[in-house]
């Protein structure tokens, strides 16, 4: 059996008197899009935010590329090639396009203008945030330097996306990012889910939305109660199923 | 394909009201420039000498100190904090300038770069008491206002200290040059010099970025990679450094060390910020609008002097304008932030 690119092993996460993981596993083959479900308060938003630096379990080890890692900040997972899209997107708002693509990466002038004087390359970020876009196919931005408030919630979440995608080496994680979408908005997203996958990179797709889980996951990871029941494929079980399980109304290996 | 529409397609089917709107968003100064071109042209009607070179050296004087240390001030509302302490961190490292020269005897330089340390060492404080202890910046700030007052009136033994007893290099902010007919001072041009270098900074540097970006939604920032922490430290530092300068500016302007001097500055520098429009919510906002705010203040407070408006109605004027401006300021952001 080949290692998993990304695993972790007994994660527990309290909030004072509540616990939001209670012996957690997980596993992420490489290339592969793994969809983690599970009812509100299962632990899935713990589960993402302990894997991509956001935040740091009680106990319970995490792997990566088998060997053990524990990532303290965001910036340690980054470095690690783990980018994530956040519920909330984890974008700043009165900043544009291209100073979000490149928030907390910036890159500096050459030569003494950046050496000495710190000063930012705007243009080269400019132009590689148009080219990052475009490769993903939502290039028709007439203006990188547009401010990230004055875009729809669908343009917002494509650039949050793009900034996963267009940075992440090794995993991307997607945290509900369908949940404020419109139909179109949603499809466009799944596209490029499957695009960032098609590229050989391993997509984390974190939904309460059945179809969409169904449409692009490789596996599913059901959690319940802060642990992992069940790892599923789309193709063994159905959405009923995979919900059954989820709420607890079917044992895990019950299957026909 | 996801298609954006910018700013401009959007105005084009928009009202003229709308229209103004979307101008302001989009050239934040604008508002501000207006009023202090209108305050200009109303008082050099009404008041007599307004434009006369003297009365406009007055007005630089005025705004030198207030200028200075709303460059502060700025960088700590860009955090979506607010900086209550700013004047008493002015005068206490004005105090400490100049008793290292008049009392300890060290070169002006030298007793100069001491009181920059005590700056320093008062923006730590609020610094870390913001950024580590994670205390609001209005309660932090409203506490050290009163540490660092207390200080000041115990270090100075409540007295003056006088021009004449320290070095001339203290005092040289005050020194005047003229430039046909008006007189500039040293200290208005250093406060143009910290504005110019500041504006490059916030513009032009990721640290400059990172601080709208913590300011502007501090969770999204931290999860983009950003140490807000870190930055929020550094704001606080780095505008306690700022604050010291302004005490360099403040002896300059008063000709001595006193700490019952510069009373209208901390209140002055938020009314400079604010009507320069710079959000108090943070994140948004610029260094240049600031010193057209500080220099709108001053031109208030100097016309409505010399139209003979009595003094106890100048702080009615400069409140009214800070209403209207934060007014505006949410009306032009859409009611949203």
């Amino acid at each position: 059996m080949t290692t998993p690119l990304l695993e972790a092993r007994g994660l527990v996460r309290r909030f004072g008197r509540v616990t939001a993981l209670d012996g957690a596993d997980f596993e992420l083959m490489a290339g592969e899009v793994m969809a983690v479900i599970g009812d509100n308060g299962a632990g899935k938003s713990s589960l993402i935010k302990c894997l991509s630096g956001a935040d740091t379990p009680d106990s319970g080890e995490i792997f990566f590329d088998g060997k053990p890692v524990s990532f303290r900040s965001p910036m340690d997972a980054r470095a690690a090639g783990i980018e994530t899209v956040y519920q909330n997107l984890a974008v700043s708002p009165s900043l544009d396009i291209a100073s979000n693509l490149f928030l907390g990466r910036e890159r500096r002038r050459p030569g003494p203008l950046g050496s000495v004087f710190r000063m930012l390359d705007n243009k080269s970020m400019a132009a590689e945030a148009t080219e990052k876009l475009a490769a993903l196919g939502i290039g028709t931005l007439q203006n990188i330097h547009q401010a990230v408030e004055t875009l729809s919630g669908g343009q917002r979440q494509a650039v949050a996306v793009a900034r996963a995608a267009a940075f992440g080496s090794r995993v991307v994680i997607m945290d509900e990012p369908t949940a404020a979408l419109g139909v179109k908005e949603s499809q466009k997203v799944l596209d490029l889910i499957q695009d960032v996958s098609s590229k050989g990179l391993p997509v984390i797709l974190i939904s309460h939305n059945m179809p969409h889980v169904f449409e692009v996951a490789d596996r599913i990871h059901i959690q319940r109660l802060g642990a992992r029941v069940a790892t599923i494929s789309p193709t063994s079980h159905t959405m009923a199923e995979a919900v059954a399980i989820m709420t607890g109304a079917m044992a895990p290996d019950a299957v026909s | 394909m996801t298609s954006i529409r910018t700013i401009d397609q959007v105005s084009r089917s928009e009202s003229p009201v709308e229209r103004i709107r979307g101008a302001l968003h989009t050239h934040a100064i604008a508002g501000p420039s207006i009023v202090l071109a209108l305050l200009t042209v109303l008082f050099s009607i009404v008041g007599t000498n307004f434009l006369a070179a003297n009365n406009i050296s007055l007005i630089i004087q005025q705004v030198m100190v207030v200028g200075t240390l709303a460059i502060g001030q700025t960088l700590v509302i860009l955090t979506a904090g607010v900086d209550l302490s700013v004047g008493y961190i002015a005068l206490l490292s004005s105090i400490v300038m100049a008793k290292m020269s008049s009392e300890v005897g060290l070169p002006g330089g030298l007793a100069i770069a001491v009181g920059l340390l005590c700056g320093l060492a008062c923006g730590l404080l609020n610094g870390v008491l913001v950024s580590k202890v994670k205390l609001p910046p209005f309660i932090v700030t409203l506490g050290t206002l009163q540490i660092f007052a207390s200080l000041t009136f115990w270090y100075s033994e409540s007295a003056t200290i006088i021009g004449s007893e320290m070095s001339p290099v203290l005092l040289w902010t005050g020194n005047t040059f003229s430039i046909g007919g008006t007189n500039f001072t040293y200290g208005s041009v250093l406060m143009l010099l910290l504005f110019a270098v500041m504006i490059f900074v916030l513009k032009s540097t990721a640290w400059g970025r990172h601080l709208y970006a913590t300011g502007d939604d501090p969770e999204s920032a931290r999860l983009s990679g950003i140490r807000t922490s870190r930055v929020l430290l550094s704001a606080y530092l780095v505008a306690g450094l700022i604050y010291a300068i302004g005490a360099w500016v403040i002896i300059g302007r008063v000709g001595s060390a006193s700490p019952n001097s510069a009373q209208d500055a901390n209140l002055d520098t938020i009314s400079a910020v604010v009507i320069g429009g710079t959000s108090l919510f943070g994140g948004r906002g610029k260094l240049a609008g600031t010193l057209v705010g500080a220099l709108i203040v001053g031109v208030l407070r100097n016309g409505l002097n010399l139209s003979g408006v009595e003094v106890v109605w100048q702080g009615a004027a400069i409140g009214t304008l800070i209403i209207a401006a934060v007014g505006i300021d949410r009306w032009i952001r859409g009611d949203s932030k």
